[in-house]
C-alpha cells in the first residue's frame, strides 16, 4: 500500500469574482521513503496542493471540495480536527517558501522546534531541549548548544531554513512536503539547503515531495516529476525520463527557461510566451492551449485526458492530444523534442544529476539511522 | 539596558529644554497680558504699570526666559499671576486628581479594549465582533462632551443612581471615569483588533498550524505577543493624554484637576503655571514614551537594545 494516494482532489477559493479553481482534479500517489517533484509556474496550484495534503488551506475562502487523500490507510478529508492536529508535525510536516516570515519573530529558536516534541512526542521540557539541540546539529547549525535561545533574526537566512527543516524532522514525519524550500535564498545557499534536505530525508527514510518552480532544482532531488499546470497534472514521469525524453510542450517550455549559470549566456532566457490562464473561467480545452505553439483545433475544443504516452516508458503520462495516438492527435509523437528545445547544455548536466541520485539512492540501505533518531514504528 | 535606559533619561533634560523655549515663545507671543484691563472691575493704569513691572512682565522676553530658566534650576516653578498659590502648589493638589481619574479610565479602557479587540478578531463578523466596531465607532466618533451630557442626564438627573457633578467618593468618580475610558476604549478595540487581524495571517501562524498546534496555544503563544506590538506603542501616548487630564470631563463634572486648570491657565496668560503645567506634561510623555521602549524590547527581541 502507497504512504499516500490523492485522488482527484480538487481545492477551491470562492471569490467576489467566482470560483478560483485552484486544484483541478489532482491525482498521485507516493509510497514510504520515497521522493516526488511538483513543478510549475506561479499559480499553477502546486502550493494549494501541499497546503491541501495538511488541511492547511484557509476556510474561508478556500474548501477542499472533492477528492480523497489517503494518508497511511486513512482518508485526512475525512477525519476530525483533533486527528489532523495529531497529524500534522507528526506524519506529515511542511518547509514553507520564506524562512524570513515563517519563524515566530518573538519565540526562540528552541521553543519553535521543542513546541512540536512537546505535543506529539510528549517530550519534557529538557528532554525536548536535548533534543533541539541534536536536531539542530543534524541541520549543520554551529554550536547549536549556544544557539537555543537566539531568535530567528539573529540567524541568517539559510540558517533560518536549515531551522524549518529541522523543525521539520522532528518529530520523525513519514513525509515532507517541501514548498519551495530555497527559492527565498540565494543561490549559493540553495544548493546547501537542498543538500541537507536531500541527506536527511534519506537518513530518516523520509518521503517528501518538492514543490518548486525550477525543473533544474528537482533534476538532482526527486525520483519522480509531476508537471503541473493550471490546477492539473499535465505530465507525469520518472526525473531521469522527465529530462530524457519529455512530451508535452509545457514542459519543454519549461527545460527551456532553466536559467544557467555555469556559462556566460549567449542568449536571453526564454520564457514561456502569455500568462496562465484565470483559474476562474479557463480555456474550455487544454489549459495550455492559448499558449501552446503546436495547438491544433481539437486542443481547443476537447480536453484531454492524463493517459500514458507512446514512445515512453509505461509509467510516463501526458495530456496533451500532440503525444496521444487518438482520432485527430498524436502530432508531436514523432517530433525530434531536442531540435525545439535547442541548447542541450543544461539538459546534459542535468542528466548527469539525475543518475547520480539514482546511484546514491541504490547505496542508501535500510537500517542505519543517524544517531539519537528512534525510529517510529510502521515505517 | 541600564546604560540605554541612563542615556535616555540624560535625554530627558534637553528636550524640556526645547519645550520650555517653544512655549514659553508661543505663550507670549499669544496677544494679551495677564493684566489686561477687565471691563468688570477696572483697574488704574498705573496699577496695571507697577503689577507690569513687579512680575517683570514689562522686561524684554529673553530676560524673562533667562529669569525663569534660573528659577526652574532651582525647582522653582514661580507663582501663579492669578491665582494667590505657587505653580508648585497647584500643580501637587489637582494633578493627583487628574492622574488618578485617568489610570482609572486608562485601566477600564484596557480591560475592555483587549479582550473585546481580541475576541473581535478570533471571530470576524460574528455579532460580538459587529459591537466591538460599532463600540469603537461609538467611541471615536461622539464627542465627549455630548455623552456627558446624556449620561449626567441619564444617569444623574433622572435615575438619580450618582452624584451629578463633584469630586471625592468613589460614586462621583464613576461617570467621568467611563466617559473618559471611552474614547480610549474606542481607540484601543480598533487597535487591538486590527493588530490581531494582522497577526493571525502571518506565515509563522500558519507554522504553527502545520506542527499540529491547537488554535488555543497558536492564538495565546504565537498570535498574541505578535498582536500587542503595535497595541504597547499606543498604551504609552494614551496614558499620558489620560493622566494629563481632560478639560472637558473636568469642566463637565467639576473635577479639580490639572486639565481644567491649565486651559484656564492659557486663557488667563498666567505664564509661569502654563510653563510648568507644560514641562509637566513634557515630562510625563517623554517618561512614558521611555518606558513604552523599554516594555516594546521585552516583547519584541528583535528591537531589543543589548543583552
Amino acid at each position: 500500500m502507497s504512504l499516500l494516494e490523492v485522488k482527484d482532489l480538487k481545492t477551491q477559493f470562492f471569490t467576489r469574482d467566482g470560483v478560483v479553481r485552484a486544484v483541478d482534479g489532482v491525482s498521485f500517489q507516493l509510497d514510504a521513503g520515497e521522493t516526488l517533484g511538483i513543478v510549475g509556474e506561479s499559480g499553477c496550484g502546486k502550493s494549494v496542493t501541499a497546503l491541501s495534503l495538511m488541511r492547511l488551506i484557509p476556510q474561508p475562502p478556500g474548501k477542499i471540495t472533492e477528492g480523497s487523500i489517503m494518508f497511511d490507510g486513512q482518508d485526512v478529508l475525512k477525519m476530525d480536527d483533533d486527528d489532523v492536529r495529531g497529524i500534522r508535525g507528526n506524519n506529515i510536516a511542511m518547509i514553507f517558501q520564506d524562512p524570513m516570515t515563517s519563524l515566530n519573530p518573538v519565540l526562540t529558536i528552541s521553543r519553535q522546534i521543542s513546541e512540536a516534541l512537546e505535543l506529539h512526542l510528549k517530550m519534557d521540557r529538557s528532554e525536548a531541549r536535548r533534543r533541539t539541540v541534536e536536531l539542530l546539529e543534524l541541520v549543520g547549525i554551529p554550536s547549536a548548544k549556544k544557539r537555543l535561545d537566539d531568535y530567528p533574526h539573529q540567524f541568517s537566512g539559510g540558517m533560518r531554513q536549515r531551522v524549518m527543516i529541522a523543525m521539520a524532522l522532528s518529530c520523525n514525519p513519514k513525509l515532507i512536503l517541501a514548498d519551495e524550500p530555497t527559492t527565498a535564498l540565494d543561490v549559493t545557499i540553495q544548493a546547501q539547503v537542498l543538500q541537507i534536505l536531500k541527506d536527511l530525508a534519506r537518513e530518516f527514510r523520509t518521503a517528501f515531495i518538492l514543490i518548486t518552480h525550477d525543473l533544474g532544482i528537482v533534476a538532482g532531488m526527486t525520483q519522480r516529476v509531476h508537471v503541473m499546470y493550471a490546477g492539473r497534472i499535465v505530465e507525469k514521469a520518472d526525473t531521469g525520463e522527465l529530462y530524457a525524453n519529455p512530451k508535452m510542450p509545457y514542459t519543454w517550455g519549461l527545460l527551456r527557461s532553466i536559467p544557467r549559470l555555469d556559462e556566460v549566456r549567449k542568449e536571453k532566457l526564454v520564457p514561456i510566451e502569455g500568462l496562465p490562464p484565470d483559474l476562474i473561467s479557463p480555456p474550455p480545452g487544454c489549459k495550455f492551449e492559448p499558449r501552446c505553439q503546436y495547438r491544433k483545433e481539437i486542443c481547443h475544443e476537447r480536453e484531454p485526458d492524463l493517459i500514458p504516452v507512446p514512445n515512453a516508458k509505461p509509467d510516463h503520462e501526458a495530456r496533451c492530444w500532440g503525444t496521444q495516438r487518438v482520432p485527430g492527435g498524436g502530432w508531436l509523437v514523432d517530433l525530434d523534442w531536442q531540435s525545439e528545445i535547442g541548447d542541450m547544455a543544461v539538459l546534459e548536466q542535468i542528466k548527469a544529476e539525475v543518475a547520480q541520485v539514482a546511484a546514491e539512492a541504490e547505496r542508501a540501505t535500510p537500517g542505519d539511522l543517524p544517531p539519537g533518531v528512534s525510529q517510529k514504528e510502521g515505517i | 539596558m541600564l546604560t540605554y535606559v541612563v542615556r535616555r533619561v540624560l535625554l530627558l533634560f534637553p528636550t524640556l529644554f526645547v519645550v520650555a523655549v517653544i512655549v514659553f515663545a508661543l505663550a507670549h507671543a499669544a496677544p494679551g497680558s495677564p493684566f489686561d484691563p477687565n471691563p468688570d472691575r477696572p483697574l488704574p493704569p498705573q496699577t496695571v504699570e507697577r503689577l507690569n513691572r513687579y512680575y517683570g512682565v514689562d522686561r524684554p522676553l529673553y530676560e524673562q526666559f533667562a529669569m525663569y530658566m534660573g528659577n526652574l534650576v532651582r525647582l522653582d516653578l514661580g507663582r501663579s499671576l492669578v491665582q494667590d498659590r505657587t505653580v508648585a502648589q497647584i500643580i501637587g493638589q489637582q494633578f493627583p486628581v487628574s492622574a488618578q481619574l485617568g489610570l482609572q479610565a486608562l485601566f477600564l479602557a484596557l480591560a475592555i479594549a483587549l479582550p473585546l479587540g481580541v475576541i473581535s478578531a478570533l471571530r470576524q463578523n460574528s455579532a460580538i465582533d459587529h459591537g466591538g466596531i460599532l463600540l469603537a465607532t461609538l467611541g471615536t466618533t461622539v464627542p465627549s462632551f455630548v455623552v456627558a451630557i446624556f449620561a449626567i442626564y441619564l444617569f444623574g438627573l433622572n435615575l438619580g443612581l450618582v452624584p451629578l457633578v463633584g469630586w471625592g467618593t468613589p460614586k462621583h468618580m464613576i461617570l467621568p471615569t467611563a466617559i473618559l475610558a471611552l474614547g480610549a476604549t474606542a481607540f484601543l478595540t480598533r487597535i487591538t483588533r486590527a493588530s490581531m487581524l494582522e497577526a493571525i495571517r502571518q506565515d509563522y501562524v500558519r507554522t504553527a498550524r502545520s506542527k499540529g498546534l491547537s488554535e488555543q496555544t497558536i492564538v495565546v503563544w504565537h498570535v498574541l505577543r505578535n498582536a500587542m506590538i503595535p497595541v504597547a506603542t499606543i498604551i504609552g501616548p494614551a496614558t499620558a493624554a489620560l493622566v494629563t487630564g481632560s478639560f472637558i470631563i473636568e469642566w463637565f463634572f467639576a473635577i479639580p484637576g490639572i486639565g481644567r486648570e491649565f486651559v484656564l491657565s492659557i486663557n488667563r496668560r498666567d505664564y509661569p503655571l502654563i510653563m510648568g503645567v507644560y514641562l509637566l506634561y513634557a515630562l510625563i510623555i517623554a517618561v512614558a514614551n521611555l518606558v513604552v521602549d523599554i516594555v516594546y524590547g521585552l516583547i519584541d527581541p528583535r528591537i531589543r537594545v543589548s543583552k
